[in-house]
């Protein structure tokens, strides 16, 4: 799966991607770290209203292997959490980039989207690990 | 999460077929081992639907062979293998003396002088060594450990059979349950069984290397689904056959696990353990291995602890996610009050509890005893 460029991305394998230019974003888990996890049996995720900083916990992935913790790629007042992938958590085994979007968030620091990776420099860091 | 496995571990015969597969490799029990190739879920729904295939050649396989056979192995398992009949095989257990289980063997009789022992990866050095305490100087036989030179693997699953009948003989279709024979293939002997560890229909396979290595592929290639050990995992637990090193150790006895059954004391035989099993078995146990479903969100896990009312009264012996359930479910050990089905309790799940009632095992009915 190619990584969208149309986005920026953690070391701990989350996107954020602006929305339309209203100071609001997207976050997700990549392709690599959906890949790692393995079959995804339940996310829980911050409720609307919850606030969340960059590179702090904001949540946990679990597959049926292990439990990862989720990080939020950029800090903010969640305004929404994809109930899609509450219902079906296999969503983001197979579209972590679209449909699979975990919450969306109303930046307090749009700042911080420039700390995070390109798709290219992501890309580089991922084949880093092996 | 990419823990490498470093060179030390043991590899299989088919180590590079998995790595073809697309078989993600992880370390268990001192082995290089494949957990999945497209995933734990589709692979263990592919046993269910239909057949996966699973290299099992981490498992021990020591052949006890001769006239004394059947009584050195008697001697140490609580199983009267003595009457298992040629062409059967019957699970067992070998204890310490204080009745604590050292492991779980399979025992299959070939014939009457030769017995397959098959037992845990992790333990097949210490079951050699248990066996031979019961070594008898005029004992007649030998002792063949052959993990190095053969492949095992599990073809397990509904359309197991047919696959088995086309690809190696067509009389293996009738192979009773827990039969097993031996019959060639090209120009190799094959050990087949009809068992496995996934409640579902099922054979065992042990053969050289090369024959291994040939029915694999051809398993592959007539659509098999290749399965790691993650699915063999879910795959067991919703069958609730115990995990030694997780539900049964050297600190468990039979009765407590459930397995109560395979300890024969019919025969007056002198078996390992047998003065503890005794004793245990007249006092009777104070708690049950038990099975737990989940029904709120989160995945129980081994170790994690269980409420009732508020108090602690155990840990998970082994759980995890049920893909035919979608839920959690595990097996743990409750106090006798407590290991009654119904029983609502609570799994402490990284600081948050899950309710979990007390079910009736196995999660998922076994094949040929699906309920009406």
């Amino acid at each position: 799966m190619t990584t969208p460029d149309d986005r920026r991305y953690s070391k701990e394998h989350e996107w954020l991607k602006l929305d339309g230019g209203g100071g609001e974003a997207t976050v997700g888990i990549t392709d690599y770290a959906q890949g790692q996890l393995g079959d995804v049996v339940y996310v829980d995720l911050p409720e609307p209203g919850a606030s969340v900083k960059q590179f702090e916990k904001m949540g946990e992935i679990e597959s049926v292997k292990a439990v990862s913790e989720l990080f939020s790629p950029a800090s903010g007042e969640v305004i929404a959490a994809n109930q899609a992938i509450i219902q079906k958590p296999e969503l983001v085994n197979t579209d972590p980039y679209r449909e699979a979007w975990l919450i969306k968030v109303k930046l307090t620091s749009p700042g911080e989207f420039d700390a995070l990776l390109s798709a290219a420099d992501y890309d580089a860091f991922v084949a880093g690990l092996g | 999460m990419s823990n490498a496995p470093s060179s030390t571990l043991r590899k299989t015969p088919l180590f590079d077929l998995h790595e073809q597969a697309g078989g993600r490799i992880v370390p268990f029990a001192g082995w290089a081992m494949p957990v999945q190739y497209k995933g734990i879920v589709e692979e263990h729904r592919a046993v269910r639907s239909r057949a996966g295939v699973f290299d099992v050649s981490h498992m021990g396989r020591l052949f006890v062979v001769g006239p004394d056979a059947a009584s050195l192995l008697r001697r140490a398992l609580t199983y009267h293998v003595t009457r298992i009949p040629e062409g059967r095989g019957h699970y067992t257990l070998l204890c310490n003396d204080e009745g604590g289980i050292i492991d779980d063997p399979y025992v299959y009789r070939l014939d009457a002088q030769r017995f397959l022992f098959v037992g845990n990866a992790s333990n097949a050095d210490r079951d050699t060594a248990r066996i031979r305490e019961f070594l008898q100087a005029s004992d007649d036989v030998e002792l063949l450990d052959r993990q190095v030179e053969t492949v095992m693997l599990a073809v397990q699953g509904p359309d197991a059979p047919a696959h088995m009948a086309r690809m190696i003989g067509a009389e293996l279709a009738a192979l009773d349950k827990r039969a097993c024979t031996e019959l060639p293939y090209l120009q190799y002997k094959l050990f087949v069984s009809r068992t496995g560890y996934t409640g579902e229909d099922g054979f065992e396979i042990v053969t050289s290397v090369e024959a291994g290595r040939a029915i694999w592929r051809q398993l592959l290639a007539a659509g098999v689904e290749p399965c790691g050990l993650g699915a063999r995992d879910t795959l067991r637990l919703e069958a609730a056959l115990a995990l030694w090193g997780h539900d049964i150790d050297e600190t468990t006895n039979p009765y407590e696990a459930g397995l109560g059954w395979v300890v024969s004391f019919d025969d007056g035989a002198a078996f390992a353990g047998r003065e503890a099993l005794a004793r245990i078995k007249a006092a009777g146990v104070g708690r049950k291995l038990m099975c737990l479903q989940a029904t709120g969100r989160g995945v129980i896990r081994d170790g994690y602890p269980i409420l009732h009312n508020g108090q602690q009264i155990g840990g998970v012996a082994s759980g995890s996610y049920s893909p035919t359930l979608n839920t959690s479910i595990a097996m743990a050990y409750l106090p006798n009050p407590l290991a009654v089905y119904g029983t609502p309790l609570e799994v402490e799940v990284r600081g948050k509890l899950i309710p979990a009632t007390v079910v009736r095992r196995p999660f998922v009915p076994h094949a040929g005893e699906k309920a009406a």
